[in-house]
């Protein structure tokens, strides 16, 4: 008889342990999707916005010096391989801020009835770019915490999918444009 | 004539075309012209009387690389007004394509214009599509100069027109008349190297090979090194017998350069590849040296294919040593090469140069004689 209950304990037991370890693979395999999405938005942002820039370089609004500036740091952030995308979209930041320095000149360029819009457009993807840069790297900070939990370790649950890193880059904006 | 002259980095940094715009106003000057440069500044106080700051310059990225220029609206202003108040006769810029107050000045002008390309690597993409936005301004250019034939290709490539190749030029003097220093001097011979050491297509690697097969046959050579980088690590990482016979300088001045070269018997230009104008060739000259150069195309045509110094197969350790070891062992050769040299380096001398970027001057005004508008 005592047998019986030893033997439903462990099976209930074994299975409670299988159930809570499906629900941590199923938690783990979300997360990674949520990764996908989170890193799919951040690129979409970024090519967003090195695309506007590349609009305003070639809008004839701004000098030749700074249309020239814009022009090679949104060519070079669109064309880095997927290792370089960070340093050359962090180049991109710098150039925007070094352009877009003076805060007087960028409300009277935001008045002006060809660039105004671009403008405007530039300092939402700048914007975004930060919100989908924080949001990425919030999901890959969990999804590393619960990787590195001893269950996941010894078992495997995270199976094939890659190493996750956070995506570092500078994308502080120019303040001129982010003053709305 | 009433020169204008738009150098688009600031000045307080040393550089290629810094030191070319201020070598080319100086000698304008000394053939009497009337010479205005505009370039960034930090410090205004600090300035040759020659030069007009644009205002502070900001490091930006551009081309890979950390440019420090300067632009905005309140530059473009003050490039209008130096413009207007110099009432030039001819407005020479340099390296236009940059996001500075050359393109910036380019951009305001109207006249007689000529222009100087320094770079000969640019990134295909970017420059192609750059070209749309610097087209207008670039059309207005009369007179293009390239400082070296891959100047000219790359110019030639992105922008077209026929450009004038004029060199970076060397003011002889100042290396022929500088005096050798005993103290750096090795009892078995001198060997100079200059350029950045931890710079592969420089060569300094390939120079320590040769220079440990150098001093087992010849003892007591010395090795003068000029230039910048890691120097703790290069001189760790050499062997323990040859640490007390290379020699580092570091990144000197000029005039120290010219002692050096002054003091060597022999200087060493080992370049892989890369480089576009052996100038370095020509201070090694113009102090006396006698050069052993890699067969390279720009060092190969500055040494007049061997007349005016030795070449060696370039890339080759045990060519480089061969060859030093022989001219070490012949004084008279040495002086031989010296003596064919120091007339062939004239050709490279700034009073030269400055004759012939006048005579691009010339050209462009023509019979235009309304000057920069």
């Amino acid at each position: 008889m005592m047998t019986w209950v030893y033997l439903v304990t462990a099976i209930a037991v074994l299975l409670v342990l299988g159930l809570w370890l499906s629900w941590t693979a199923n938690r783990l395999d979300r997360m990674h999707h949520r990764i996908d999405v989170a890193r799919a938005s951040l690129e979409t942002q970024l090519l967003h916005r090195s695309g506007t820039t590349l609009e305003l370089a070639t809008s004839g609004a701004l000098d030749p010096a700074r249309s020239l500036l814009l022009l090679d740091c949104a060519h070079y952030a669109r064309a880095a391989a997927a290792d370089a995308f960070e340093p050359a979209e962090s180049d991109l930041s710098e150039a925007l801020r070094a352009v877009f320095a003076d805060a007087e000149e960028v409300v009277t360029l935001k008045q002006d009835a060809g660039v105004g819009e671009l403008l405007v457009e530039l300092a939402g993807d700048c914007r975004k770019v930060v919100l989908s840069r924080r949001f990425h790297n919030d999901v890959v900070v969990s999804a590393r915490a619960l990787r590195s939990r001893r269950r996941v370790r010894w078992l495997r649950l995270t199976g094939r999918a890659a190493v996750i890193g956070t995506v570092d880059l500078d994308d502080a904006p120019p303040e001129g444009l982010a003053a709305d | 004539m009433r020169v204008g002259l738009v150098c688009p980095y600031s000045l307080d940094v040393p550089g290629g075309v810094q030191n070319h715009v201020k070598d080319l106003a100086e000698a304008l000057i000394a053939l009497g012209h009337e010479v205005s440069v505009l370039a960034p500044s930090e410090d205004e106080g600090d300035l040759p009387a020659y030069v007009v700051s644009a205002g502070r310059a900001i490091p930006v990225p551009y081309n890979g690389s950390v440019a420090r220029v300067s632009f905005g609206p309140v530059v473009a202003a003050r490039v209008r007004r130096w413009l207007r108040a110099g009432e030039f006769d001819v407005l020479h810029i340099h390296e236009p394509a940059t996001p500075s107050i050359a393109v910036l000045a380019l951009w305001a002008a109207e006249g007689p214009i000529v222009a100087t390309f320094h770079t000969s690597q640019v990134r295909s993409r970017a420059m192609s599509a750059s070209a749309t936005v610097l087209r207008p301004s670039l059309e207005k250019i009369t007179g293009r100069i390239a400082v070296s034939e891959y100047a000219r290709d790359t110019l030639v490539q992105h922008i077209g027109g026929e450009p004038v190749v004029i060199p970076n030029g060397v003011y002889v003097d100042r290396y022929a008349q500088a005096s050798p220093r005993p103290g750096w001097r090795g009892e078995g011979g001198t060997l100079a190297f200059v350029g950045r050491i931890d710079e592969p297509r420089k060569g300094f690697p390939l120079l320590l090979e040769a220079f440990a097969t150098i001093t087992e046959v010849h003892s007591g050579v010395r090795l003068l090194v000029v230039g910048g980088g890691d120097i703790d690590r290069a001189r760790k990482s050499l062997p323990a017998d040859l640490r007390s016979q290379v020699f580092f300088l570091g990144r000197v001045s000029d005039e120290q350069k010219a002692c050096a070269l002054k003091t060597a018997d022999i200087y060493v230009a080992p370049n892989t590849g890369g480089e576009s104008f052996g100038i370095v060739l020509v201070e090694g000259m113009a102090a006396g040296a006698a050069v052993l150069a890699s067969s390279l195309p720009a060092f190969r045509q500055v040494l007049g294919g061997g007349r005016y110094g030795v070449l060696f197969e370039a890339g080759s350790a045990s060519d480089l040593a061969t060859h030093a070891l022989a001219l070490l062992a012949d004084e008279a050769r040495r002086k031989a090469l010296a003596r064919a040299a120091g007339p062939a380096a004239r050709r490279y001398d700034w009073s030269v140069l400055a004759g012939q970027v006048v005579e691009v001057y010339e050209t462009v005004i023509g019979t235009e004689r309304s000057g920069v508008r």
